[in-house]
């Protein structure tokens, strides 16, 4: 087996011009799939579709959060969802009482008329007590900290809300194709 | 308490729950300049495992220690960039 250096491989070498076009070339594809990937920004996206006190908490509390990891988030409010969305509505959504046995109160009492009142009431005090932010407050906070809020247009026709009955800063006429765009590209998308 | 970084400012959230003392804390964060320390004063219990979860990841801060008192929970915060 022979030792020596064989001639041809330092005819083959690549001249010191063909390496630094290498490296440019390699550069730029690096470069490329960077900006392809993105900058490694989170994205959520969270279709909100209830209305009830307990439902609305939990989109507002994950997108207010996720605003302050600085991720790019969407609520897309739908149906009753769009009640959080609602100025007045926002100040005044209402506990279920019947079929939740978490209440501290009876199914019989709970399906009375003044049952989802009183559920309602003893959540709001709970609220307040604990020093747990509002629905209102929590909405001004996430269009504060860049959540985009949207609200689905078919769904406001249907229950007759108009854009400046929502809090400023909220995101109207938009539909299911805007949800779709951003929920295909996030890391997360939830539905509550 | 001894800590070994001088404290920018002071942020209180007692009384305050999720998600009030993190997204608070983020507010604060970016109104300091870079290699200010932000001091955090919370009652939520929470704000422990919250303002380690946010600071892990998140990108340019760094929680320099976190201390756990009578009900009551600081948590130091580095702006790193």
């Amino acid at each position: 087996m022979s030792t020596d250096t064989p001639e041809t491989a330092e005819a083959d070498a690549p001249s010191q011009a063909e390496l630094y076009e290498q490296i440019e070339e390699l550069e730029q594809e690096v470069a490329d799939l960077k900006s392809e990937v993105g900058d490694g920004q989170k994205k959520m996206t969270i279709i909100a579709t209830k209305g009830t006190l307990d439902m609305a908490y939990p989109p507002l509390i994950l997108a207010s959060t996720a605003a302050a990891f600085g991720w790019d988030v969407v609520v897309f409010h739908t149906f009753w969802g769009l009640d959080i969305l609602h100025e007045e509505k926002s100040k005044e959504l209402k506990l279920s009482a019947v079929g939740n046995p978490s209440l501290p109160m009876p199914n019989a009492l709970a399906a009375l008329p003044f049952g989802d009142a009183m559920a309602t009431k003893f959540m709001n005090k709970k609220i307040d007590e604990n020093g747990t932010a509002t629905i209102e407050e929590l909405v001004d906070l996430s269009i504060e900290s860049g959540v985009e809020m949207q609200a689905c247009q078919m769904t406001m026709e249907l229950m007759d809300y108009e854009a400046d009955e929502l809090y400023d800063g909220v995101v109207a006429d938009v539909g299911a194709a805007t949800a779709l765009e951003h929920m295909a590209d996030a890391d997360i998308q939830l539905l509550v | 308490m001894s800590t070994e970084f001088d404290v920018t400012e002071t942020l209180d959230v007692k009384g305050k729950s999720c998600p009030m003392p993190v997204v608070k804390t983020k507010q604060s964060i970016d109104g300091l300049g870079e290699g200010e320390v932000l001091e955090v004063v919370s009652t939520d219990s929470g704000s422990m495992s919250d303002l380690k979860g946010w600071a892990d990841t998140t990108e340019g801060v760094e929680l320099l220690d976190q201390e756990e008192g009578d009900s009551v929970y600081r948590h130091y915060v580095r702006k790193t960039e």
